[in-house]
């Protein structure tokens, strides 16, 4: 057996490199092309899984080619260049990914709803119920409870885990005596001078024959309205989904707040995808062009600030996600219940009115 | 040589055949009678035969609710600054300069005051054509001030809504523009000033879920689709088919979300009436 000498082996190595790099480079221009007819055409976009694995492997053979010995300049320039192709693409795919992944976390089932962050936030909650007129909504919960030791009034949207919890909560979707009796506990809460908490998650305002008939659309015109002159403090969290109309029915407030995997917006991404898309798994882009996530509406001027969550979502650890949610509440509570009330229902109007003035005059 | 000669010259070949009979006549969407154009005009775009009540835009509005087709328009360069850049099969900017084309506005809706049975009001006209009449950031403003311009001068609000919702192009900008106008609102109402919202075929979603549920009195034109979910998504919601004459007008009436339903010829002195029993007594 013939020992190969010391130069063969280098030149073996260089010759690899090349081979490799070329390799490489054909694979990621297989996946470039790929997304880029998946997101500019009409075929669907079903998940990036596929492209996120080659690109690792692609990742993977340049790390080591890269710590490998012996190579000339010119491969090492076109490794440089490779890996900048490939950090691209993974932004690319981020980017358009990133709002539909945050419309799943806000969506994630084990994601704490009302009454988790109600029991680990609250002391001495008392629930009230009914509408005094119809019936008694499941889909939102009011109640009385102490904040730190202060005596404040919550008000906010449920869901739940297993089916039947969740056919009893409808899904956190409310029906029009759900805004009644949140309007009337917020009437309360104004009477003896207690301050609001709204905690925000739903789909949106129940669509159903029921809800039309009780005048679901006048329940939420009427809670726009009178929440825009409630003379006491109130602040929204929005902790999940901020489904439309009948997540702004009770989160006319002094501060709005929004988690930061929450999203608000005013139409689902599905919704908008089978409308304007006339194809439902457009979802992700119509989530991207919504601009739905917390980030987006900060820029827009729609919510006043954003909660952290720990790392991987409010689900991985409800105690940390209270915690956080606690410290922002506390702060911002302390913050608008030192002004004078004229003052604050005036500076509320004064941001609803200002908000989102996206139109110019023209000559 | 021959016997006959071809008196005139060529067959006069240019332009095209003409019906003049076209665009006279126009058939009933709903009893299927055909109708002279002029006589359904006369009668407020209105069918003579089924009283079914045609869309119309929104200067058609203006000028049979004002007197003597007199009015000021104001807040009417208002246009939109597409804030998300919506781009969906067709950028939503290509959208707007279509619609500005064809209708002749800059959005959806158009404000003016004039003078209603020799009364000062202001009147908020939505135009459906543009777009589906749906409210984003332009809109929210022009209406809000327009009840700004009502709170002013104390005069009477007329809203007349027209819209299939909130502009999705317009993501949760359009959103906030029913805060906006209801908060606009709060005032109006603390200020005691009069506000009829007058809905009209279709009034649905953002739209019926802010301003227009929220007057003084509401009223509606006769047959006109007013609801918060459209029907097809509740159809989808509740898996079985909708009752006849749902989130129809007479459907509100019945079940007490609406003050009146009123004929579209007698609109105007409905709210007149109701003016009279609403403002300050003459001094």
């Amino acid at each position: 057996m013939k020992i190969p000498r010391p130069k063969d082996v280098k030149a073996a190595a260089a010759n690899d490199a090349t081979l490799v790099v070329t390799s490489a480079d054909f694979l990621l221009s297989m996946v470039e092309t790929r997304w880029a007819s998946k997101n500019g055409s009409g075929r669907k976009i079903e998940s990036s899984q596929r492209e996120h694995r080659e690109l690792q492997k692609i990742e993977q053979q340049l790390t080591k080619l890269q710590s490998d010995t012996g190579q000339d300049d010119a491969t090492r320039t076109e490794i440089r260049q490779l890996h900048e192709r490939v950090e691209t693409l993974r932004k690319q795919m981020a980017a358009h990914f990133a709002a539909w992944e945050k419309t799943e976390l806000a969506r994630h089932p084990q994601r704490p709803y009302a009454l988790d962050y109600i029991e680990r936030i609250f002391t001495e909650w008392s629930e009230i119920h009914g509408d005094r007129g119809y019936a008694d909504d499941p889909a939102i919960i009011c109640g009385m409870a102490r904040f730190h030791g202060e005596e404040v009034m919550i008000v906010g949207h449920q869901k739940a885990r297993d089916t039947k919890q969740k056919v009893y909560r409808n899904f956190g979707m409310p029906n029009p005596e759900g805004y009644r009796k949140a309007l009337r506990a917020m009437k309360i809460a104004e009477k003896f001078s207690r301050p609001v908490f709204t905690f925000v998650d739903t789909p949106g305002a129940y669509p159903g024959l029921g809800a039309e008939e009780r005048g679901q659309a006048e329940a939420i015109a009427r809670n726009l309205r009178e929440m825009a002159r409630l003379e006491i403090p109130i602040i929204t969290a929005i902790t999940g989904e901020g489904g439309s109309g009948g997540a702004l029915a009770i989160a006319v407030a002094d501060r709005v707040l929004m988690m930061e995997n929450a999203i608000y917006s005013v139409i689902s991404p599905e919704g908008c995808a089978s409308i304007m898309w006339r194809d439902a798994s457009k979802k992700e882009l119509a989530a991207q062009a919504l601009r739905i996530t917390a980030k987006d509406l900060t820029e827009l001027g729609c919510v006043d600030g954003i909660i952290p969550e720990p790392e991987g979502g409010a689900h991985t650890d409800h105690a940390a996600a209270a915690s956080h949610l606690d410290e922002v509440l506390k702060k911002n509570l302390s913050e608008v219940k030192n002004v004078p009330i004229k003052e604050l229902v005036a500076s509320r109007y004064k941001k609803f009115r200002n908000m989102a003035e996206f139109s110019r005059v023209e000559a | 040589m021959a016997w006959f000669k071809r008196q005139s010259g060529e067959l006069d070949t240019s332009g095209e055949k003409k019906v003049r009979t076209e665009g006279l006549w126009v058939k009933c969407d709903n009893c299927r009678q055909i109708i002279w154009k002029k006589d359904l005009e006369v009668n407020l775009n209105v069918c003579p035969k089924c009283e079914k009540h045609n869309r119309i835009d929104a200067r058609t509005r203006l000028a049979q609710l004002l007197d003597d087709n007199e009015y000021e328009i104001f807040d009417s360069n208002l246009v939109s600054t597409d804030p998300l850049k919506f781009m969906d099969l067709k950028a939503y900017s290509s959208r707007l300069k279509q619609a500005q084309a064809d209708t002749g506005l800059k959005d959806a809706v158009v404000n003016a005051s004039g003078k209603l049975n020799d009364r000062s009001v202001i009147v908020s006209a939505m135009e459906y054509a543009f777009i589906g009449g749906s409210m984003g950031a332009v809109v929210g403003e022009a209406i809000t001030r327009a009840i700004e311009r009502a709170l002013e001068s104390k005069r009477p609000i007329i809203i007349v809504s027209a819209s299939g919702g909130a502009r999705m192009m317009e993501g949760v900008i359009s959103l906030m523009q029913l805060a906006k106008i209801s908060a606009a609102l709060s005032r109006l109402d603390d200020a005691k000033v009069p506000y009829i919202s007058v809905l009209t075929d279709p009034t649905t979603g953002g739209v019926t879920a802010s301003f227009a549920m929220l007057g003084d009195l509401n009223i509606a034109e006769p047959g006109a689709l007013i609801g918060f979910a459209g029907p097809r998504v509740i159809e989808q919601t509740i898996r079985q088919k909708l009752p006849h004459g749902f989130q129809r007008s007479e459907f509100l009436l019945e079940h007490g979300m609406l003050d009146a339903v009123v004929h579209r010829k007698q609109l105007k002195p409905y709210i007149s009436r109701a003016l009279d029993f609403m403002s300050p007594a003459a001094a």
